[in-house]
């Protein structure tokens, strides 16, 4: 096999918090002992919901912040430290894509040159190079010369997040990291932008870690998932075998409460209790409190992620305790 | 029987740029209907000039009759007695929709006072059934507790019991579930159902989300540039849509489970109101559009027992579906 484009190994983030003037301070934990390995080309989709820890996951795995323990390597070497030199060449080959593409763009700049600011910085090809690149860029994401030309304001949400995506594809980058790039748009729009983000991969071979709460999209778009809970990863597999048979009860929880046009909600797992809360993480498996199946030794224990077979692991008591007694009866 | 809400008519300018062209829904007693709709749609801009929520500079034309009372232009006084009494809200942002400085017991006891006239002990003994009724642990001890202590999965649902406070025969929940997490949806949409049949309450099941509406609700109204395009029952709607866009939205969402297969997006943008094209507004971004269609704006036309649909060209061909 061979190296991973990026390669995080247990990597962890503790946030300190007060909780009001005079309050102690507590650390939140927002991630927790995780480890993964995107391959060359490969999408790697994060779903989970809020407080998973999935964008402090992708804000490590970009070097934005250091994680606290573990480390996260970029093509066989490490992350290097921000503001370096060495960072700044491994950043061209990596870049970003958030929600809200209007925060992201300078609303006092047409779109054209912001597309060209990062040819700027890493000063890439002269200046009649640049421009040819810019119009090449518009291009690709399905827009042309009079978009560019226009302020951000007076672009469409999708538009918008057009012209992110072809700022982020000006220096060519390997790897794309996505955090929600399609959530704050309607559904149609949603649509056109996931399959200009599936075109774009398949044509500039890139590689992704995509980001969102919408298991429809991580779907359509990741050939490997891993579902979070609470800054832990509970199940990890291939996308579609993964939503066809969850096997952690999170992971059926979350399958089963995402609403479908033609199915009336008769057999929903309707999770009890609060959504989680990192800043009292519960003990053994985070989950416990809110499952279904829950045992005594769930409250203790927390579960590792094991393998349940070559394509899927998961981290829970019950699911992998039924498969190693079933390992042991063969 | 007689609508328990009948709109008919109802259009809206802002700045005379019409952004309601016309919207003729009735709602029944005890019934749920969905409207379904991309951003600008429309789709909440009915509600709040039903309800006379819209500022001033608003124009807003048509007739809303609850009960066959005439709410355009009602003076104040018969407002008061509608909104929140007989009609409540419930909006996407739970969190801003309460006072931060306010316990929830003080708010909870308003709406008592001004919907029932309720005070005191009895209001405090009506605030906490409630909050037991929408699910609020430990009730007795979180009434003197401010929004900030609660999720906000908790906040909507003490939302919810606000607007179950004048025991209102319909409720509007605007986006009800867009701001929470999957999980917590489920819960927000199972609780809303247990009300509803509890009391025996309409509703408007406001959201852009196909999904959720398809399950929650009886009858849907697919909305598009201030217009209703198509009308027809939740299941049938879903299972088998006529209108072209109807069709594009839900082709448009990515299945869940079966093979993988790519996206039909809609082309092109949701059209501005300054500059709708000028026969239907679809038909730019519509596959099956002719010249008719750029001719005139078509109306919704009712074509069997309980649907309708506005376009020229309905496709009647079954649709794969989106989702299983």
């Amino acid at each position: 096999m061979t190296t991973p484009l990026v390669e995080v190994q247990a990597i962890s983030r503790t946030y300190r918090m007060r909780s009001g003037l005079f309050g102690r301070p507590i650390s939140v934990r927002a991630v927790d002992n995780l480890s993964f390995s995107i391959q060359k080309g490969e999408t790697l989709g994060i779903v989970g919901e809020s407080g998973s820890g999935k964008s402090t996951t992708g804000r490590m795995v970009l070097g934005l912040e250091p994680p606290d323990q573990g480390s996260v390597h970029f093509d066989g070497a490490p992350i290097a430290a921000p503001g370096t030199a060495a960072w700044r060449a491994q950043r061209a080959r990596m870049q970003m894509i958030f929600q809200d593409p209007l925060g992201a763009l300078d609303r006092r700049l047409a779109a054209a040159a912001q597309i060209r600011e990062p040819l700027d910085i890493h000063n890439i090809g002269t200046k009649a190079e640049r421009d040819a690149r810019v119009h090449e860029l518009l291009r690709s994401v399905d827009l042309n010369d009079s978009h560019g030309a226009r302020y951000p304001g007076a672009l469409s949400g999708g538009q918008r997040q057009r012209i992110v995506l072809a700022r982020a594809l000006a220096t060519k980058p390997d790897f794309l990291v996505c955090d929600e790039p399609v959530s704050a748009l309607d559904v149609s729009i949603q649509a056109q932008v996931v399959n200009l983000l599936i075109d774009l991969q398949a044509r500039l071979g890139l590689t992704m870690l995509f980001i969102s709460h919408d298991l429809r999209v991580i779907r359509q778009i990741s050939s490997k998932v891993a579902v979070m809970y609470l800054g832990r990863i509970v199940e990890f597999g291939d996308a579609d075998d993964l939503f066809a048979r969850p096997q952690h009860p999170y992971t059926q929880a979350l399958v089963s409460a995402s609403p479908a046009p033609g199915r009336r909600s008769s057999n929903r797992i309707v999770l009890t209790g609060d959504p989680p809360n990192p800043a009292a993480r519960p003990s053994g498996c985070a989950f416990h409190p809110r499952c279904r199946h829950a045992t005594a030794r769930c409250a203790v224990e927390v579960p590792q992620l094991t393998a349940l077979d070559p394509q899927r692991q998961v981290a829970c008591h019950l699911v992998a305790g039924a498969s190693s007694q079933a390992q042991d009866a063969a | 029987m007689a609508p328990l809400v009948r709109i008919s008519g109802l259009k809206v300018a802002f700045d005379g740029t019409p952004v309601l062209h016309g919207i003729d829904l009735d709602i029944g007693k005890g019934e749920a209907v969905g409207l379904v709709g991309e951003s600008g749609s429309g789709k909440s801009v009915t509600w709040l000039a039903a309800l006379g929520l819209l500022p001033a500079k608003a124009k807003v034309a048509g007739s809303v009759q609850l009960d066959g009372r005439e709410l355009l232009g009602a003076p104040g006084a018969v407002l008061d007695q509608v909104r929140g009494r007989r009609i409540a809200m419930i909006f996407q942002d739970p969190a801003s929709a309460l006072n931060p400085v306010l316990t929830i017991r003080r708010q909870l006891c308003e709406s008592l006072a001004l919907h029932r006239a309720l005070h005191g002990e009895a209001a405090r003994i009506e605030a906490l059934r409630l909050l037991d009724l929408v699910g609020i642990p430990d009730a007795a001890r979180r009434l003197s507790a401010y929004p900030h202590e609660f999720s906000g999965g908790q906040v909507q649902r003490i939302m919810i019991a606000m607007a179950l406070a004048g025991q209102p025969d319909l409720l509007i929940a605007d986006e009800p579930t867009t701001a929470l997490d999957a999980t917590i949806q489920a819960q927000i949409l199972d609780l809303l159902s247990a009300v509803r049949r509890e009391f025996n309450m309409a509703m408007v099941l406001i959201s852009h989300d196909l999904g959720v509406v398809a399950e929650n609700c009886d009858r849907v109204c697919v909305m598009y540039a201030g217009r209703i395009v198509e009308r027809a029952p939740a299941t049938r709607l879903f299972d088998d849509p006529w209108h072209p866009y109807a069709q594009g939205l839900i082709r448009a969402l990515p299945p869940l489970d079966g093979a993988r297969r790519r996206l039909q997006a809609i082309p092109g943008t949701v059209p501005d109101p300054r500059t709708l094209p000028s026969g239907c507004a679809f038909a730019p971004r519509c596959h099956h559009a002719g010249d008719d269609c750029h001719a005139g704006v078509p109306p919704l036309a009712p074509s069997e027992q309980d649907r309708a649909v506005a376009c020229l060209r309905p496709q009647r061909l079954p649709v794969e579906l989106a989702a299983e």
